[in-house]
């Protein structure tokens, strides 16, 4: 061990400290050999650690100070929607009626949160223009794939049994692919135009009696909105296939245009994203699917619905999908949304949209001289940079990002879209002030002269953080993967 | 508008709009086709202050029967169990909870470790080579698991017995379904996998066979029987377990599991209406580089020290895309650090005690209610949970505990025919020798 590590919690343990008070035993204790057949009482202890409830906190609380959230300073991680993560929601979902609730009670004893459930369904069919939606995917990618599923199921269902294709931009999330190869689909792609977009020409050439669904980001992954989304639609639509909208990137567009308007068939939606609940370090997240009319009968099951006044789960839906996941979706997730859609109303959730644009704008604009900008246009609620101009410097767009550790920031997403060379990708969110996106640009700036000037500054950083540059080549060789005692 | 997430003023959006060179942010959206453009506002519900939202929530929350003011005995995989207090503070820092996928590791070392830590833990208690950083919940890592089989094995048929969750294989079917695999069920004998039939079912074309330890109905499978059978046709053997357990029971990896998974709900994680829970996924070293979603691995930097990062990541959506075999990408890491800190707070000892409460605790349960008339359905070796038959429906006996402030078990004819009337119970350590005596009672009185 190097003397500036942080040690694991099993470096800490000491044999006989316990951090635990369990509720007493008060009922008579029997021999557990006889409570258990023979040879399944464990014999080996698993090597958990033995810590005081102090030694946990202090281990948990270093480990926090060697991590950079969204409440530690700026982070325009494009495409994740990193805005502030609001504190009424993480007390409303603590509630006890929230949080400790169990899901297979009766129903009549869980109409609080069947309510809050279709309340947001509701709120969600308005926000999207479909017509029906399900709470039940756990993120994004999970929406994807129920989407997609019902789609198939569709297909089927009208003896369309040769629609296995779907089509992807060459800008798309690769979730998306990956999504349609897990439902059984295959993908194709369709190329970007000069201008970022999905190329018509090409669409039309794809496009088929095999074409199960087109699969778009609106704006894409460049930020960009795509203007012939109505085309680009009526295309699909015309081939046979259906439209589905990935709601990555619903921040941009909140009272401004509807997937349901735009065409779209199917949507998922982030709510961890556009809707605040917080990224949690990577999950859980929630991926609600809407859908427009024609799909309503392939929805998972159970579906929340209302009946009189009362809030029901039905379960009588012979043509649907089946499960996604047990239970009803991840919950505390969605009361967060909830709480988070009540607290903006149409006002706020309309202004959102405004200022997250605004300043996506404006950072592009402010960054144009010193970067270069691949598609020099309004960009919608994020915008790419190409670093090419730095790579013939000698400097990447990794040195860069790993240079902004060194101010304090979280970097944005780097090497994606794939069709961008040396891509930078920032997405301000419009919970950050204007302060804050002078500081970011002012560093930003000072980095691209730092590339002109003094290369080796950016291209071994960081200077400041806990670790440098981290061996992943050795890491993936020769994979350590658990703490083994030495 | 004022707001007090949004922190512009009239002067600085002037001044950006000046900047970018418009005069409106209108403008901004003139690249929005007319036709498809929303005009007006959403017709929901207006905003609300801060505090009569919170006012109105907490109505709504009260307007559930919850574990903390009601007893529960309901279990069928999500349980109430001791929740460190010293979790939720942890979780609560917002250094974790709000900040994404650890992709840039020099300013996410905390995120990671505490992963490499869980992982950690989680082979410990399953006594498996590899853990993953998290899965969506049990469900569908039993789902992903059997995808992971058909895809190694190269076979199209899964084989679940039918004391797996009824949810978990619903999940499962649904997933087959895309991979167009075939799922057929292995019958249920006496409460426990029907080694006879699997016997039957098994061949050299079987992907994988699917079981739960406890199962469904709180029993104890034959792990050992059950790996000769399954291995002697080369099909992967997937245990489902509730980690928990594993403090007092022989671990799956002791019996030649390939992959074991479940949900870490038992450990620090409220039931939150059934989600989000933690799923996780712990496999042999044979098939560590097919596991679905993040890995965490060790590694140094260029002066020595230590560090952490995401690892083996050619084998995930955003590098494989289309090729990939999982779609996973975020997942449960929040959920993951609180069972992370549960399970430390319990550590070597506390595992090995709580898991032992909840044999003793159910066990106690099961003989008064035994000794009171009852009769136990399935009756053998379990582990926090058995069925208890009655002679009224479920549904209407729980209508009743409720008004007594007692939530019953679960309605096992809900998905099994032949078993209604029969209520499945959980007995967790939680519950106090005298809520135990009082269900005894009241069950007793509605049974008259």
């Amino acid at each position: 061990m190097h003397n500036q590590d942080q040690k694991l919690i099993f470096e800490v343990s000491t044999p006989g400290r316990v951090g635990y008070s369990l509720p007493e035993m008060d009922v008579p204790e029997l021999d557990v050999n006889g409570l258990l057949p023979e040879g399944y009482l464990r014999e080996e202890e698993p090597l958990l650690p033995e810590v005081s409830e102090l030694d946990i906190m202090r281990h948990y609380t270093a480990l926090s100070r060697r991590n950079h959230g969204v409440d530690s300073g700026f982070y325009p991680l494009g495409s994740c929607t990193m805005k502030y993560n609001p504190k009424i929601n993480e007390n409303v979902a603590r509630y006890n009626g929230f949080a400790h609730i169990h899901p297979l009670q009766d129903e009549s004893s869980v109409q609080g949160a069947l309510g809050l459930l279709y309340d947001l369904q509701q709120h969600l069919i308005e926000i999207t223009g479909m017509d029906e939606v399900t709470l039940q995917p756990a993120a994004g990618a999970h929406g994807e794939w129920t989407g997609l599923m019902m789609i198939r199921a569709y297909h089927e269902a009208n003896g369309d049994l040769k629609r296995t294709k779907v089509i992807v931009p060459d800008s798309a999330h690769g979730t998306n692919p990956a999504s349609a190869t897990v439902a059984g689909l295959e993908t194709i792609t369709v190329k970007s135009n000069e201008s970022g977009l999905v190329d018509l020409d090409d669409l039309r050439r794809v496009v088929g009696d095999d074409t199960a669904a087109l699969m778009l980001t609106n704006p894409n992954t460049l930020g960009l909105f795509e203007e012939h989304i109505v085309e680009i639609a009526e295309i699909v639509h015309e081939a046979g296939g259906k439209v589905y909208y990935d709601g990555a990137n619903l921040n941009a567009v909140l009272s401004k245009a509807r997937p349901g308007d735009m065409g779209f068939d199917v949507v998922h939606l982030n709510l961890h994203k556009t809707f605040t609940g917080p990224h949690g370090g990577g999950g859980p997240g929630s991926g609600p699917v809407g859908v427009k009319e024609d799909l309503i009968p392939y929805l998972p099951k159970p579906v929340i619905t209302k009946r009189g006044d009362e809030y029901v789960l039905d379960y009588d839906r012979p043509q649907s999908i089946g499960r996604v996941k047990p239970y009803y979706g991840n919950f505390g997730i969605n009361v967060r949304a909830y709480t988070y859609i009540r607290s903006m109303g149409p006002d706020g959730l309309k202004a959102v949209t405004e200022y997250a644009v605004l300043n996506a704008n404006y950072m592009m604009r402010r960054l144009a001289e010193h970067y270069d900008l691949p598609f020099d246009r309004h960009c919608k609620h994020e915008f790419v940079l190409s670093g090419r101009r730095q790579k013939k410097l000698g400097v990447r767009t990794l040195d860069i990002a790993k240079r902004l550790l060194d101010f304090g920031y979280h970097p944005p997403t780097i090497y994606f879209p794939l069709n961008v060379e040396e891509c930078i990708m920032i997405e301000p969110t419009e919970t950050e002030s204007k302060e804050t996106l002078d500081g970011f640009i002012d560093i930003m700036i000072q980095i691209a002269k730092e590339a002109e000037e003094n290369p080796e500054i950016v291209q071994e950083a960081p200077y400041t953080t806990i670790v440098g540059r981290l061996d992943e080549t050795t890491a993936a060789r020769k994979p350590i993967l658990r703490y083994q005692k030495a | 508008m004022k707001h007090r997430y949004l922190p512009m003023t009239e002067q600085d959006k002037n001044a950006m709009l000046e900047a970018i060179g418009v005069s409106s942010v209108d403008e901004l959206f003139n690249d929005i086709p007319e036709k498809v453009r929303f005009k007006g506002d959403y017709n929901i519900k207006p905003a609300k202050s801060e505090t009569a939202l919170m006012k109105e929530l907490f109505q709504m929350a009260g307007k559930n029967a919850d574990l903390r003011t009601n007893v529960s005995f309901l279990g069928a995989g999500v349980y109430d169990h001791y929740m460190p207090v010293i979790v939720d503070h942890v979780i609560s820092r917002s250094e974790f909870y709000t900040a994404y996928t650890p992709y840039q590791p020099e300013i996410s070392q905390g995120e990671l470790q505490a992963i490499f830590e869980f992982q950690t833990m989680i082979c410990e208690l399953t006594g498996m080579d590899v853990a993953n950083s998290s899965m969506y919940d049990g469900g569908t890592a039993l789902a992903e698991a059997a995808m992971l089989s058909a895809g190694h094995t190269k076979r199209k048929t899964i084989l679940v017995s039918g004391a797996v969750h009824p949810e978990s294989r619903e999940v499962l079917k649904t997933y087959a379904k895309g991979q167009y695999l075939e799922v057929i069920e292995v019958p249920v004998k006496d409460g426990i996998t029907d080694v006879a039939a699997l016997k039957g079912l098994i061949n050299d074309d079987i992907a994988a066979v699917v079981v739960q330890y406890p199962n469904f109905f709180g029993r104890i499978e034959p792990l050992k029987e059950l790996e000769e059978i399954i291995h002697e046709h080369k099909s992967l053997f997937v245990v489902s377990s509730n980690p928990l357990s594993l403090g007092i029971l022989t671990p799956p990896g002791k019996f030649g599991a390939d992959i074991v998974v479940g949900d870490a709900q038992p450990f620090g994680i409220p039931t939150a209406f059934g989600g989000p829970h933690c799923g996780y996924f712990a496999v042999t070293t044979k098939l560590m580089r097919k596991v679905p979603g993040r890995l965490v691995g060790q590694t140094t930097d260029d002066q020595g020290r230590r560090g952490f990062v995401l690892t083996l990541q050619a084998r995930e959506q955003h590098i494989r895309r289309d090729k990939a075999t999982s779609n996973i990408c975020s997942n449960q890491a929040l959920n993951a650090l609180a069972a992370s800190v549960a399970m430390t707070a319990l550590g070597k000892k506390g595992v090995r005690e709580i898991a032992a409460a909840n044999l003793q605790k159910a066990h106690y349960a099961k003989s008064a209610l035994k000794a009171a008339g009852f009769e136990v359905a399935y009756d053998g070796y379990t582990f926090n949970e058995f069925v208890v038959k009655l002679n009224k429906p479920v549904k209407e006996i729980n209508q009743q505990l409720l008004q007594k402030g007692i939530i019953g078990g679960y309605d096992l004819g809900r998905d099994y025919p032949e078993l209604a009337n029969h209520m499945l119970l959980a007995v967790t350590e939680q519950r106090t020798k005298e809520e135990i005596d009082t269900l005894v009672k009241e069950l007793g009185d509605l049974h008259a």
